[in-house]
């Protein structure tokens, strides 16, 4: 062991000699802590643990010496935090590349993410809140040959918590600004043309069914912009994958999604549409959760910000859905009547998700379906509601040293389908968010929700008051109180007081609390965290 | 062992506290152009790069506290503000027309996938990063607390005296 300690830092010694010398060479790198520990809570069901206390860490080293990177992450999870799978529990080195880069070829080795277009075709990404981490291992390249024209290709197999996953996945993307390329100066529309042909390989293992060892989706998209409209479609077409997903369904998937956009002097919108039948895309048949998969088909629902609103948050349906969203922002401008002193911005946005429209086929005996399980046709919509949602939000500076958000919401999560149990949860929640800045770097925040239900658990109040001094510290105090519970001795307060101090990238958080049984969510990609009660702590770094 | 360990850690510090440069990595403009992180520069003067994301609220209070101010930092050191959006393919479309409405008039790009965020070892939104005029990082902060870009300007001042 010690020999090898010795020989690693003879190594940094060189290159940091190295890296004086000339001076393109450099380290950089960061850490993140997070840990908790868990203690008995007879009102909440919150559960201790054998370990007492859970903890994930990583830690990234990068060294850059000019056309050359390379880079590693060690991870630890003593064991895993509750709401992320434990089968993350251990250390391992599961990120390790190098990557060579001229002025028009980049070329990796190792472990890489990447996205071609919007990730319907393929995404790998990781998000440590989620536990997802869909890194390839293999070689990706990205090629520039001339101005406005980019390849990628890649060939590799996925991570699976600590193991990399049994398919093969190639990809290859291709993008082209006609604007750039043919030098259409003069031209006031821009026109980015993209394509996709992503394809996995996994043995045929099954004994009674005859499974597609080969799988191919191919995607095309466009994106247009002329003044400040834009348009940006992409469309995806998967050939058969019988999965357990899509309980081994032989029909093919598609998959649309398409925004226009508009942005004024001081205002603008969005209108966004996507339609998606069977479209869950892994490097393993058998795959659940939110493991090996390929690609990625974001919600189109309203990603919130504050915790009552997002309570009941929606996931991507990926065997098929039929959404649309909207979304106005519009500024009164300072010295008008609605802008006042300051100016004023109101947001309102819908969204909303249907079922796609589909009609069962026959089985084909007793035993096995039909293939293709239903029938669809391209663009349809169903009677089911899943998920719908409207807000107005208005943001008000009342005064030099007082700032304000007004939060109005309607939400309807249809937890029979999405869940499987409790029908339709319909919600009404109202915000308000108010900062005084009580002197020059000290500012006091408060923030008051309530949210009005009938089903679920019923209604909620919750408070927090926040007072920080720039640059260094913060401490917070949060309550949310289930007064409306029908089941009276359920009426409980989560409460939660945390304190942070902050110097320059370094940052170390303290907690003390009880969390309630909650969703999380990022980009329509969710996970459950059970209730607790417990200190928990937080520490990053980057250097 | 402890020594060792200690050893190794502050060599490493040395060599990573010795002025930074930004790398180079393919991120996109709001209408969806490539660019590359390695173009940017701001001829001599200082640089603000911030990673922030709409969903983000301590991010976008940053950004709009330095867009109050902007024209006048600009106008006393000549530092150019750049906004990195880290917002995915969910909500890279709102970014747009979410800028448009908060007036901002720095420039902003678009990082969906993170590599501009890992490149430069962002663990968590808001990240601000100040580079001198010929393009070393020499302040970083994570998380925003109202006042902290006073803290800011303090250094850009530094930087253009």
């Amino acid at each position: 062991m010690k020999k090898y300690i010795y020989a690693l830092i003879s190594m940094l010694i060189a290159l940091s000699v190295d890296a004086q010398e000339d001076p393109k060479g450099q380290f950089s790198g960061n850490f993140q802590i997070d840990g908790q520990t868990y203690s008995n809570d007879s009102l909440t069901g919150a559960e201790e643990v054998p370990e007492k206390m859970l903890m994930n860490a990583y830690g990234n080293l990068r060294y850059n010496y000019g056309n050359l990177t390379l880079g590693i992450r060690f991870e630890a999870y003593l064991n895993t935090l509750q709401g992320i799978s434990k089968k993350y529990d251990g250390t391992g080195i599961p990120y390790k590349f190098f990557t060579y880069k001229n002025e028009e070829l980049e070329i990796t080795a190792g472990n890489f993410y990447e996205q071609f277009g919007t990730g319907m075709a393929l995404r790998a990404y990781e998000d440590k809140m989620l536990g997802i981490d869909n890194a390839f291992e293999g070689v990706l390249t990205r090629y520039n040959p001339i101005h406005g024209v980019f390849f990628k290709g890649l060939v590799g197999k996925q991570r699976n918590y600590f193991e990399l996953g049994p398919g093969i996945v190639r990809g290859l993307d291709g993008e082209i600004n006609l604007n750039e390329t043919f030098a259409l100066d003069s031209l006031e529309t821009q026109i980015i043309l993209g394509g996709s042909l992503v394809s996995k390989f996994q043995p045929d293992k099954n004994p009674t069914l005859i499974l597609p060892e080969n799988v191919l989706l191919c995607a095309g998209r466009i994106q247009l912009q002329r003044n400040g409209l834009g348009l940006l479609t992409e469309y995806a077409y998967k050939i058969n994958d019988p999965s357990a997903d899509n309980r081994y369904n032989y029909q093919p998937g598609q998959a649309i999604l398409s925004d226009l956009t508009f942005n004024g002097s001081h205002y603008g919108f969005l209108l966004g549409f996507k339609w998606l039948n069977n479209m869950s895309f892994r490097s393993d048949r058998s795959a659940q959760e939110n493991q090996l998969l390929i690609n990625y088909l974001p919600s189109i629902a309203h990603n919130h910000i504050y915790s009552f609103a997002a309570m009941y948050p929606y996931a991507t349906q990926l065997n098929g859905e039929a959404g649309a969203r909207a979304e106005v922002f519009y500024r009164f401008q300072r010295e008008t009547f609605l802008g006042g002193k300051y100016g004023t911005l109101i947001t309102l946005s819908y969204s909303r998700v249907n079922s796609i429209d589909t009609t069962n086929l026959p089985m084909l005996d007793s035993v096995y379906p039909h293939p293709s399980h239903y029938k669809t046709t391209f663009l349809s919509i169903g009677n089911t509601r899943y998920y719908e949602d409207f807000l107005i939000e208005i943001q008000k500076k009342i005064s030099p040293t007082i700032n304000t958000t007004w939060h109005l919401q309607y939400t309807a999560y249809n937890r029979q389908v999405l869940e499987g149990k409790d029908g339709m949860i319909e919600a009404l929640i109202g915000i308000a968010d108010i900062t005084f800045r009580l002197r020059p770097r000290h500012s006091l925040r408060t923030e008051f929700q309530y949210l009005n239900t009938k089903q679920d658990f019923g209604n909620w109040v919750g408070a927090t008051v926040e007072y920080t001094v720039s640059p260094h510290f913060f401490v917070a105090v949060v309550d949310q109180w289930n007064f409306g519970n029908p089941n009276p001795e359920k009426q409980l307060h989560y409460y939660m007081a945390r304190a942070g101090y902050t110097r320059g990238a370094n940052r170390i958080q303290i907690g003390y609390g009880r969390q309630r049984l909650g969703v999380i969510c990022i980009g329509g990609v969710c996970r459950v965290v059970p209730a607790s009660t417990g200190f928990n702590f937080s520490i990053s770094s980057t250097f | 062992m402890k020594k060792l360990a200690i050893l190794l850690f502050g060599l490493l510090l040395k060599t990573c506290l010795w002025g930074q440069k930004l790398p180079a990595v393919e991120i996109k403009t709001l209408q969806g152009k490539n660019v590359n992180t390695s173009m940017f520069t701001n001829h001599g003067k200082p640089m603000v790069i911030s990673f922030w994301a709409t969903w983000c609220k301590p991010c976008v209070k940053e950004l709009s506290a330095i867009n109050e101010n902007y024209p006048n930092w600009q106008k006393a050191t000549g530092v150019t503000v750049i906004a990195i959006s880290t917002d995915d393919s969910r909500s890279q479309s709102r970014v747009g027309p979410f800028v448009t409405s908060k007036g901002w008039t720095f420039e902003v790009y678009c990082d969906p996938n993170g590599d501009f965020k890992r490149a430069m070892n962002v663990t968590n939104v808001p990240h601000t990063f100040l580079l001198d005029g010929n393009g070393n990082i020499v302040y970083q902060h994570t998380s925003y607390v109202d006042g902290d870009e006073e803290v800011l300007y303090q250094k850009i001042k530094e930087l253009s005296n």
